[in-house]
């Protein structure tokens, strides 16, 4: 029975160093990949191997251009729900026109930056692995090393750099939609005067709410392009693999971007 | 042009490993057709996968154009790439791009020519295969053969002096088989390139290869002209050129006995 009992242990504790040594793995890997895009994008530039900027505009295009419509009506919503939400709790205590403020710094602060990152995560990431992954099953990327061409600087390079200008671009407009959305509820079926909704959002909110905002998008489009990246690479096999590593790679990220985004409000709360 | 010193690659680890090549040693001549034939299973792609360096081996050299390989890094390595091309088995031609830029790729990415001179070099690549007129279609428009034409004028865009071929015949029809062959073979005696050809249809490998290196479970059984390899009396050949089901290359790929596997098995 004890045998039994401790041969159960071993074989649950065999399990786990196994699993916890492949999330060691993939974390190493996920770093190196990292390191190697980050050395294609910005060291090889300056060593007078620039990134062809064609590649670039088509996936910025691809990327910001073509969610800006998802991205607005995601943002125009959530102004308006919350709103809606605050404007209850607010009213009982008698501070109706505060509701322009708080939508305003929510908003700017969270749920901008934070919305627009899942949305692209599970547009854009998802993108990135299928397609890069379909590549890698074809020998794609394999054509692409046997033509002495660098896969990352090819493939990975132009989308991280269009990624990281297109998110907080795609953020900024995410705010000015969230805080578009709460005016005109709270204009129109709350029944709050214009101005001092607009003066208390005003006194409330700071550019450094907006700029705090655009560090953490910054960081939330490294990590959709990075992990969405890596899960196509890893590929080995057949097509089966490219869908499931899609459904990881959009679930990795969504949450690796909830945790960053902790950490980061934890260190501006402290530092700023 | 190429030789093979001692190559042994094993996969897999502890019960699992399985030798996969075995000591292998070849020469491949300049400007001749060497095919690698064998059957499922015998090694042939892996030996392929160690020429153009996307497996490393464990022990042994590859030597090309006098360069060792195997102890390259990805530098190196990327200068003597320059020096090959290779067909795939899936042509893996890119699906975004046109046939013009997916030829044109390796001449805009690798030298300093500029768009125009690049354009005719294109046309006149895909002159060579025979499919002038196709630059502004999609891979995706094009046929099982003709795909094989486009991602041959693409291995040849740089004028390497060495082009790999993997399984170039797979899935085709006798008359794009046809139409392969005949490109190999113009490649090889007017531009003067070694071509390392992996394959398994036996009737292109004897029509045109200079000489026929016979794998089998990681080792070579044969190798010679293909008259010599018609006549060979080893009964690995004779069953592999005709065909056989059953010989000494045996029809169950098992590697335990059924007796004790059957014995073995448990039921919850």
């Amino acid at each position: 029975m004890t045998a039994r009992f401790f041969g159960y242990i071993g074989r649950k504790g065999f399990r786990f160093k196994e699993s916890s040594e492949g999330f060691f793995k993939e974390i190493s890997g996920l770093y190196y990949l990292t390191r190697e895009t980050f050395r294609c994008a910005f060291v090889e530039p300056l060593r007078g191997k620039p990134v062809k900027l064609g590649p670039v505009w088509i996936q910025m295009e691809e990327i910001g251009v073509k969610s800006t419509l998802i991205v607005f009506l995601v943002s125009f919503l959530i102004g308006v729900i919350l709103a809606f939400q605050t404007a209850y709790q607010l009213a009982q205590m008698g501070a109706l026109e505060y509701v322009g403020a708080l939508v305003g710094v929510a908003v700017t602060r969270e749920l901008g930056p934070l919305m627009t990152a899942l949305v692209m995560a599970g547009r854009v990431g998802a993108s990135f692995t299928a397609e890069m992954g379909a590549m890698k099953v074809a020998d794609e990327i394999l054509a692409l090393e046997v033509m002495a061409l660098n896969p990352v600087k090819f493939l990975i390079a132009p989308r991280f750099l269009a990624i990281i200008v297109m998110l907080p671009c795609l953020t900024v407009m995410a705010d000015a939609m969230g805080l578009l959305g709460g005016f005109l509820v709270g204009v129109t079926t709350l029944g709050i005067d214009p101005t001092p909704y607009i003066d208390n959002s005003l006194d409330q909110m700071k550019l450094k709410d907006v700029i705090t905002g655009l560090i953490k998008s910054g960081v939330f489009a490294v990590i959709i392009v990075m992990v969405g990246s890596y899960m196509a690479f890893i590929i080995e096999g057949g097509s089966e693999k490219v869908g499931q590593n899609t459904r990881t790679a959009v679930v990795v990220s969504m949450i690796l971007i909830i945790v960053a985004d902790l950490m980061f409000t934890t260190l501006f709360y402290f530092v700023t | 042009m190429i030789r093979i010193v001692n190559l042994t690659k094993t996969f897999g680890e502890g019960d699992q490993r399985i030798a996969v090549l075995d000591n292998l040693n070849a020469h491949f001549e300049r400007g001749r057709i060497t095919a690698i034939m064998g059957g499922s299973g015998s090694g042939k792609s892996t030996v392929l996968r160690h020429l153009i360096g996307a497996y490393k081996p464990d022990s042994g050299e590859i030597y090309i154009d006098g360069e060792e390989i195997t102890r390259m890094d990805t530098e190196e390595m990327d200068q003597v790439r320059k020096k090959f091309g290779i067909l795939f088995q899936s042509g893996a031609l890119f699906n975004s791009m046109t046939v013009e830029d997916n030829v044109a790729l390796p001449m805009r990415e690798h030298t300093q020519l500029n768009e125009s001179t690049v354009r005719i070099m294109v046309k006149m690549k895909l002159e060579m295969v025979g499919l002038r007129g196709c630059e502004d279609l999609k891979p995706a428009q094009l046929s099982g053969g003709m795909l094989k034409r486009i991602a041959l004028a693409r291995a040849i865009a740089l004028d390497p002096k060495i082009v790999f071929y993997d399984e170039p015949s797979a899935g085709l029809d006798p008359i794009s088989i046809g139409v392969v062959d005949k490109l190999m073979l113009d490649l090889s005696r007017k531009m003067g390139i070694t071509s390392v050809v992996v394959t398994h249809e036996l009737s292109s490998a004897l029509r045109i290869s200079d000489k026929i290196i016979m794998l089998f479970k990681g080792r070579i059984i044969a190798s010679g002209t293909p008259e010599e390899i018609r006549h060979s009396d080893d009964p690995r050949v004779v069953q592999f050129i005709n065909g056989l089901p059953d010989g000494p290359i045996p029809f169950s790929k098992s590697q335990t006995d059924y007796g004790e596997e059957l014995k073995e098995m448990t039921f919850n």
